[in-house]
């Protein structure tokens, strides 16, 4: 490990943490260290991100900053001074007056922070208030202020809303309203953007970066994503279960990293690729294996809330269709219309051109078989009370009519195949890691053998490196098994990886299709554009243009 | 990660280890009082009529470690068989409204829509009867029997089974993993048993703590009301009852069996809260 932010000689830093370690006892007592010997500085108006994936600590260390840790873990060594007072050593009322004042939290999900009962400004202003540190009324001004800083719309009345009447993107940023509002020294921001449609994602990265800047405080940036980083940070600290694997500025770590793990970060973040390959897409003449010709389709009794109108789309043989769009576009409607779970108003589904029923139960088995659904969340789409045996034998009995002896011997075969140890056969879902589940996610959908299978956004909930190892096992099968794939997802970069053509969705329509390298080609689509435009690119002041970009190609939209 | 594969042995050796002291004694005496109710005509010193004296509410003695009661008769023997009626009593009433109840709040939710509804609403409405009055009019009607009172009981606690049970599977109905079922073709018995059931385990097997425990406190009250166990039987309810005066004479006898109940109700929640607990709030296992 290199320490390179030793030769920046800029005064004594605001936070300086020093050989943090925290543990964790489990129910026999034992201790496990999952964080150990962190130290890093942060300097007033400097951002710091702690990078790393899901279980590496970053989310441990942040809270730890705050003097504060998880029910079950503690801190066992190292100091955090903020200023000259170290935080580990205060009492709790103490603490209680730092948190919230001098350093403040913004959490992941806005929408789960926020009380639906309460209007925002009343949320916002409720720390000065209680506290006795600004009167309501200069609260309140400071609060619009700080909504107007963050580019929020109509800053003077948004704040008169309850949570539910503002967008998610929204919220997030009246999160970090409610964070600043008592001028802290240090703003801890945990993933603030990852549960963001990606083109709000810039718009908040932008107003976050500006508040920053501008106020001259000090913050801890957590996130799982490299390419984000370099947009808001000053320095990156790269974590690996808990262990310092890299520390130095922004543009070293991005241009140059020394760690094999930093590397590997590096290939996995969601960038576009270099050139698009234009894989021998299928010709005409090839019979395609499912279209949808014409659907019109919506919720309610009468469908009378159309979520999707007058789509076409074709998949064929062994090529993968990826279906692009933000969230509420339709596009896992469309997948789950295609899958029987709902019908359509006008229109119909056509596997090898015969018309398919509407819905399961009217549909033959075999048809069934044929396509299968791989879901977002492997957590809850694996029955946390079945053994993994019992999981993928189910579909080879009840499709091709296996007898229990010869699906278990099956079902061991597959592990292999997705990679996992066999002996898994004998788990329950919830003992296994969230890649290794979203890989039993698939196998259960190889057990059918289908000819297509869509999947929902099956790496969206992965870490990069997780998620990029899935996509390489989906084309591993491909060329194998020649399957198809109706690959959903909000990740322009990941789709124009795999497939050969893509489908763009915006309100429920089919925007642009065609082969990856010409839907992606300028000129396109004003919304594929601004997909385009919203995904990262490994460069510190790509942030800006992009934002610039971004609101020329969202009036143009609004206009059309 | 945990290394192995769980196992009901290493469950069970799990569940034992995380017994507190508060918790181990209430399931000893759960299991001492299932074993002396399983057992009583091997254990009571006495017959369950048998009158042995003249004597109303005798002090313990070294006879009759627990005295006489109002007609002479020991007091402990007739304990002992009343317990035995008691939770047998209670047992069937316990099974009886868990079949019916979670069968029906299951289907309920496994069908949904109408069917739901109707089943729903059905259930409020014999919900809104006040119990106790419900059961004095079927029975003072009926005519007490053991049939007239497990059957009525049965199907008084069938509707609050059937509101937890249903509560449970739409909970359960919407998850993923029901989804990817159904669009494997699943039909909804096999939807039921392997996909919502084994996951209803648990805090059904707390209910059915809980309502055991009701069902013992509700025979308890009709007995006492004397529409219960009719004479010379008895449970631990008619005990109560028959024993009133001993009061005025300034003798326990009466209390033994409140006490009895008592301590039952109150063993079986504590070890019904430690289940729950358990269940919801696991320690991490993996780190």
């Amino acid at each position: 490990m290199r320490d390179t932010s030793q030769n920046d000689p800029a005064g004594d830093p605001l936070l300086k943490v020093r050989g943090l370690d925290v543990s964790v006892r489990d129910k026999k007592g034992r201790e496990f260290k999952i964080v150990d010997g962190i130290s890093f500085d942060v300097q007033p108006g400097e951002v710091i991100a702690l990078i790393g994936e899901s279980g590496s600590g970053k989310t441990t260390i942040s809270l730890g900053c705050m003097g504060y840790t998880r029910p079950g873990c503690h801190i066992t060594a190292g100091s955090v001074h903020l200023g000259g007072t170290n935080v580990l050593e205060q009492s709790l009322p103490r603490l209680q007056e730092l948190r919230g004042k001098e350093i403040t939290y913004v959490a992941q999900s806005a929408a789960a922070s926020f009380n639906g009962a309460m209007t925002i400004d009343a949320q916002v202003t409720e720390i000065p208030v209680i506290t006795g540190a600004m009167s309501r009324e200069e609260a309140l001004a400071k609060a619009a202020r700080l909504y107007s800083d963050l580019e929020l719309p109509d800053p003077e009345n948004i704040g008169k809303r309850y949570p539910h009447q503002v967008s998610g993107g929204q919220l997030q940023r009246l999160m970090a309203a409610m964070a600043m509002i008592s001028d802290p020294r240090l703003l801890i921001l945990d993933e603030p953007t990852t549960a963001l449609d990606v083109t709000t994602q810039i718009e908040v990265l932008h107003s976050f970066k500006k508040l920053i800047r501008d106020n001259n405080t000090a913050a801890i940036y957590v996130t799982h994503d490299l390419s984000l980083v370099a947009q808001v940070a000053d320095h990156i600290l790269v974590l690996k279960d808990g262990q310092m694997v890299e520390y130095g500025p922004t543009e070293q770590i991005i241009s140059d990293p020394q760690h094999d793990y930093t590397k590997a970060l590096m290939a996995a973040a969601h960038l576009m690729p270099e050139e698009i390959h234009a894989p021998p897409a299928a010709t005409a003449e090839d019979a395609p294996l499912l279209q949808v010709r014409n659907v019109t389709a919506g919720y309610g009794p009468a469908q009378e809330i159309i979520a999707l109108r007058d789509i076409d789309l074709t998949i064929h043989a062994g090529e993968t269709v990826g279906v692009i769009g933000e969230s509420g576009s339709g596009k896992t409607t469309l997948g789950r219309l295609i899958s029987g779970l709902m019908g359509a108003k006008q229109g119909g589904v056509y596997l090898d051109g015969q018309q398919l029923q509407h819905t399961v139960s009217q549909r033959s088995r075999d048809e069934l078989r044929q396509i299968q659904f791989a879901f977002q969340m492997a957590d809850v789409a694996l029955n946390p009370r079945q053994r993994l045996n019992k999981i993928l034998s189910r579909p080879m009995m009840f499709y091709r009519g296996l007898s229990q002896r010869e699906a278990t011997k099956e079902a061991a075969r597959l592990l292999e195949r997705v990679g996992l140890p066999t002996d898994f056969a004998w788990r329950f879902p919830p003992e296994l890691s969230g890649g290794q589940r979203q890989r039993v996610n698939l196998a259960r959908a190889l057990a059918a053998q289908p000819r297509l299978i869509i999947c929902d956004e099956i790496t969206s909930a992965l870490d990069t490196i997780v998620a990029q190892q899935i996509l390489d096992l989906l084309e591993d099968l491909q060329d194998e098994l020649g399957l198809s794939y109706m690959f959903i997802t909000h990740d322009i970069a990941t789709v124009s990886k795999i497939s050969e053509r893509i489908a763009v969705m915006r309100h429920g329509r089919i925007v642009a299709q065609g082969p990856v390298d010409q839907v992606l080609q300028p000129p396109c689509h004003e919304y594929t554009q601004l997909l385009l435009n919203s995904v990262p690119e490994m460069r510190t002041d790509w942030l800006d243009e992009a934002v610039v970009e971004r609101r020329k190609l969202v009036a143009a939209l609004d206009n059309a | 990660m945990t290394p192995g594969t769980r196992t009901w042995q290493g469950e069970l050796r799990e569940a034992l280890s995380d017994l507190t002291p508060g918790v181990t004694l209430c399931l000893l005496f759960l299991i001492a009082v299932f074993m002396i109710g399983a057992f009583a005509p091997w254990i009571a010193p006495y017959g369950e009529g048998e009158i042995l004296t003249n004597d109303s509410f005798l002090p313990p003695n070294s006879q009759m470690w627990l005295g006489s009661d109002y007609l002479g008769r020991d007091v402990l023997s007739r304990l002992i068989y009343g317990v035995r009626i008691t939770l047998f009593l209670a047992l069937i009433i316990t099974f009886l409204s868990f079949f019916a109840g979670v069968f029906l709040g299951f289907l309920a939710a496994a069908f949904g829509g109408r069917a739901d509804s109707w089943m729903s609403r059905v259930n409020d409405a014999l919900l809104s009867f006040p119990a106790l009055m419900l059961a004095l009019i079927v029975i003072n009607s009926l005519g007490s029997s053991f049939v007239v009172l497990v059957f009525t009981i049965a199907f008084i606690d069938m509707t609050r089974v059937f509101r937890v049970a249903r509560a449970l599977a739409v909970n359960i109905m919407v998850m993923d993993y029901v989804e990817a079922a159904v669009v494997r073709g699943e039909g909804k018995g096999w939807i039921i048993w392997h996909e919502v059931l084994p996951n209803a385990l648990t805090p059904l097997a707390a209910e059915f703590g809980i309502r055991f425990t009701y069902a013992i406190l509700f025979i308890s009250a009709l007995s006492f009301l004397g529409l219960g166990v009719q004479p010379p039987q008895s449970d631990l309810g008619v005990m109560v009852k028959e024993n009133m005066q001993a009061i005025l004479w300034g003798e326990y006898t009466t209390l033994y069996p409140a006490f009895g109940i008592a301590l039952i109700a109150i063993s079986m929640n504590v070890f019904v809260d430690w289940l729950l607990q358990r269940s919801s709030a696991k320690l991490p296992d993996e780190i």
